[in-house]
């Protein structure tokens, strides 16, 4: 029994051309028992700034109120909204504050900087930060996403294409895992908008 | 009225002042003079460095300071009040870049700084500091110029002195600023500001100079970027605005 696959969960984010996506599953569970198919996992920093936290769900709650309460005061403060990199460093900050008892969340984190490259990102549990080129995939099943992600993923992609790449990579990966599945959300976000899609997925 | 209530700094007086903090003005005020112009494209700060003898070995007197690598500060005051500012500063810059793992904003430094003086308005047993600081940055949001009082007050300029010379300073500036001036026209007045006041000979090395503007570094990834950065102009870039003068 490990903690990071007591609630079950995962996540999923791409590049795409002057895009990036972020896609998780809606299962929330006690190990073998099936609880919520709703249970939400990603958040929205800004319109251009989401991250997702995969985990113990209870972490997967406190973190995103604590991430929430550490926006709010810097966007206070600084009378800007935060730039993707710096909130990764935030995110990473945060979680090694507690290094020697750790929140068992892994995040992803992925958005559009200021002059609209897209971002992507990933911190394991106590916040070592993986800057990747192309996806970042964390949870119970983030072997099957690692593996449905390098035979799907091409660069460029534009977020219609994008969009199936990553709803694909997703349906199949949690289809091969007991713990992750039950729905999905995907969102696009793109310099004009995003576009949030729920997924028809096999719901055992 | 006023000496009955200086011992205690934290008592107001029946006008509704903290007479501490005024006397601190005053310390201010006796201080040497530092000036800040704020152009399109950079900031200057600039101070004398005015030694008590010529036997004073002056290459270890540092007036104008970087706090991190886009922000620097002069004061006018207390010395030893300015270098437990800078100390502070530093590392509440430091602290920051621990969280965010880039650079403060000028802004968030000031307000930082501030309320470190303010809070020794409020304290037990403890005065205010005698030095009204000048900080200048370059980020994000651009160039800009902050004064920073004993009191925790703080402004932000586009061009201002402080000091003995303030009042002659600061109406030489009204004349003299534009809001489309460069950095090198910025020195350059503010060289002339200065000289106003200057007592004794305006070389080199009594003069400090600090600017920032935006230069281009190598970032961690080995990549030429261009970002925010302060430095103290060296000697003999201070000689060629200073033939310019002559």
């Amino acid at each position: 029994m490990s903690i990071m696959q007591y609630n079950g969960g995962c996540l999923v984010g791409m590049k795409g051309k002057n895009c990036v996506a972020i896609a998780s599953d809606r299962r929330f569970g006690v190990q073998a028992l099936g609880l919520s198919t709703n249970f939400q996992r990603m958040f929205s920093v800004s319109n251009r700034l989401y991250y997702g936290l995969a985990g113990l769900g209870t972490d997967v709650q406190t973190l995103s109120e604590k991430f929430r309460m550490s926006v709010n005061m810097y966007k206070l403060k600084e009378e800007r909204d935060i730039a993707p990199t710096t909130f990764a460093s935030l995110v990473s900050s945060t979680l090694y504050e507690r290094r020697f008892g750790p929140y068992f969340s892994e995040p992803v984190i992925v958005g559009l900087e200021k002059d609209d490259t897209p971002f992507i990102c990933a911190t394991d549990l106590i916040g070592c930060i993986n800057f990747a080129k192309d996806f970042v995939v964390t949870g119970t099943s983030s072997e099957q996403l690692y593996g449905m992600c390098e035979a799907l993923w091409e660069p460029d992609l534009e977020p219609e294409d994008l969009f199936e790449t990553i709803s694909q990579a997703m349906l199949n990966a949690v289809d091969r895992d007991a713990l992750s599945g039950w729905g999905a959300v995907v969102h696009v976000i793109t310099p004009t908008q995003v576009i949030t899609r729920t997924l028809k997925g096999r719901m055992d | 009225m006023a000496d009955r209530y200086s011992f205690s700094l934290t008592t107001f007086s029946p006008s509704g002042k903290l007479v501490q903090i005024e006397y601190a003005l005053n310390a201010v005020a006796q201080g040497v003079t530092s000036i800040g112009i704020k152009a399109t494209n950079g900031v200057v700060i600039a101070t004398e460095k005015k030694t008590g003898s010529a036997l004073v070995d002056d290459t270890t007197v540092e007036k104008v300071v970087m706090i991190c690598s886009n922000i620097g500060v002069v004061y006018s005051g207390m010395g030893p009040d300015a270098r437990v500012l800078v100390d502070r500063a530093r590392k509440a810059a430091q602290e920051y870049k621990r969280i965010y793992n880039v650079e403060p904003p000028t802004s968030v430094l000031v307000k930082e700084v501030a309320s470190i003086m303010q809070e020794f308005t409020q304290s037990g047993g403890v005065r205010p500091f005698g030095v009204s600081l000048l900080m200048a940055g370059f980020d994000e949001a651009g160039p800009a110029l902050y004064q920073i009082d004993p009191s925790g007050s703080f402004f932000a300029w586009k061009a201002t002195a402080i000091g003995k010379n303030m009042i002659n300073a600061k109406t030489f500036l009204e004349k003299r600023f534009t809001s489309s001036m460069e950095i090198e026209d910025a020195v350059h007045t503010a060289i002339l500001t200065l000289k106003e006041g200057f007592e004794g000979a305006m070389t080199d090395s009594s003069l400090e100079i600090g600017i920032a503007t935006m230069e281009t570094t190598i970032n961690s990834h080995g990549v030429p970027t261009k970002t925010g950065t302060f430095r103290r102009l060296r000697p003999a870039e201070i000689k060629d605005y200073l033939a310019n003068i002559a």
